[in-house]
């Protein structure tokens, strides 16, 4: 009895010590490489623990758009939230490479009032900023967020036309195609943070199906110098791929000081099909 | 646009004509294939798509043949030719269809003899190729084959390479 509520007492100390963050934001399309002449693709989208299942809370799509390979926005069709995952359907209407994102910027940050330390509410943005910090506040600092999670498919030849950085945030600049991975061949992708190379920013892959394996078969990569980062594909798949900007020291066990200066964040999440030889 | 069944069976009269007189006459000018599509006991049979391609070292790879549901109401047969998905990545996301001259309707299980000429084998220099048939059943799995072989051929047999389960006994000959 006494060993249980150890082990008991000991487990919730795990969880309490686990990241916010622990949960993981996806899109899932239904293909990411197409034939034919009428094409459309149906894209799930949720957070949850486990990839690539639905079963936290559905991904919010009042950011969500589409592109079509010639840089016009499409539209997205038939949008539905629901328990535990939205979904969405985009009709591919002409050839070359889609690119379905959702990006969100926010501010985060605090300030001094009567004496007290206060954080900045969440949806804070750089449009409502002004209006979110009450008259006399003093030691204002803020640093922006910016959440990218993106997909690409592809109907006929890949082409690389949706890559333009935007410079805000990170964003994936394909050296090898994101609708051209096969199982055994490395694939080469930069990242850029505010458009330009990001040196150092933390990669991690994690391939779906992880409900039914022990091994979470996580693979922590770091981006080189030039932000490019090589991953190998040692299974097909659909792989979930999230970069962000380096955590502090010891970030993440338990709430930040109220007084620590807001850390400029970025985080970028893809999902990638990598097909069979 | 869409090629009849008839146009687009492979190795016509007027093909083998048309290449003879550029080559010598004791050159084998004709490919031929002969591939068994095996007779499956499933519930549900649908016949394969079929892709064929050349395949050189440095050079970009060349359909020559693709077997799919070339018929359906706008032209929805296409949706799974990707399926196809080797052939679909080096060759067929490229391509257009129907397309003339390499469309072609499905087939039954059983023995098919089809025959390429020079120039629908994209009139190919003296070398090393590769034939490659990949086949992709809806509702079923996937093959692919390879067959080493040397252009121009000597006359006779060529090549072959046997299929687990999608596909037969493949062979090649020239003449």
């Amino acid at each position: 009895m006494k060993l249980w509520t150890l082990a008991a007492t000991a487990a919730l100390a795990a969880v309490a010590a686990a990241p916010a963050n622990a949960h993981r934001q996806w899109m899932m399309p239904s293909s990411t490489v197409l034939s034919g002449d009428d094409v459309w693709v149906t894209v799930d989208a949720a957070v949850s623990n486990d990839l690539f299942y639905f079963e936290h809370q559905p991904l919010r799509l009042d950011a969500m758009k589409a592109w079509a390979p010639d840089g016009t926005e499409a539209v997205i069709e038939n949008k539905a939230t629901g328990r535990y995952r939205s979904t969405f359907d985009v009709h591919l209407t002409q050839k070359g490479t889609w690119k379905i994102a959702s990006a969100v910027d926010g501010v985060m940050g605090s300030y001094d009032l009567n004496g007290k330390t206060e954080r900045l509410p969440r949806g804070t943005t750089t449009a409502n900023l002004a209006e979110r910090i009450p008259a006399g506040a003093t030691n204002v600092q803020t640093a922006e967020s910016n959440n990218r999670n993106e997909i690409f498919v592809t109907v006929g030849e890949p082409t690389d036309t949706l890559f333009k950085p935007t410079g805000k945030g990170i964003e994936l600049v394909p050296i090898t195609h994101p609708n051209d991975l096969i199982a055994g061949e490395a694939a080469t992708f930069q990242f850029l943070l505010d458009g330009k190379p990001g040196a150092g920013l933390p990669v991690t892959v994690i391939r779906g199906g992880i409900r039914y394996r022990d091994d979470l078969g996580e693979e922590t990569l770091k981006t080189d110098g030039e932000g490019k980062v090589v991953l190998n594909w040692a299974e097909p798949g659909m792989y979930w791929v999230n970069v962000t900007t380096p955590r502090t020291e010891g970030e993440g066990e338990g709430p930040p000081p109220a007084n620590a200066a807001p850390q400029r964040r970025a985080s970028y999440v893809t999902t990638l099909e990598v097909l069979a030889p | 646009m869409q090629p009849s069944p008839r146009a687009i069976l492979i190795g016509s009269t007027l093909g083998a004509a048309l290449a003879a007189p550029t080559l010598a006459a004791a050159q084998p000018a004709t490919m031929d294939v002969t591939v068994n599509i095996p007779r499956l006991k499933v519930a549900e049979y649908h016949k394969p798509y079929v892709a064929f391609w050349v395949e050189k070292a440095g050079a970009k790879a060349k359909t020559i043949a693709v077997w799919y549901d070339h018929d359906m109401k706008a032209n929805e047969g296409t949706k799974w030719l990707r399926d196809v998905r080797q052939w679909w990545r080096v060759s067929g996301r490229s391509m257009t269809f129907p397309a003339n001259g390499i469309t072609g309707a499905t087939r039954a299980p059983g023995a098919h003899k089809i025959s390429f000429t020079r120039a629908q084998l994209g009139a190919m220099a003296a070398g090393d190729y590769v034939l490659v048939v990949e086949a992709a059943r809806e509702v079923g799995g996937r093959e692919m084959l390879r067959i080493p072989f040397t252009w121009p051929g000597k006359a006779g047999a060529g090549g072959k390479a046997a299929g687990k389960a999608e596909l037969g006994a493949v062979s090649i000959s020239f003449r």
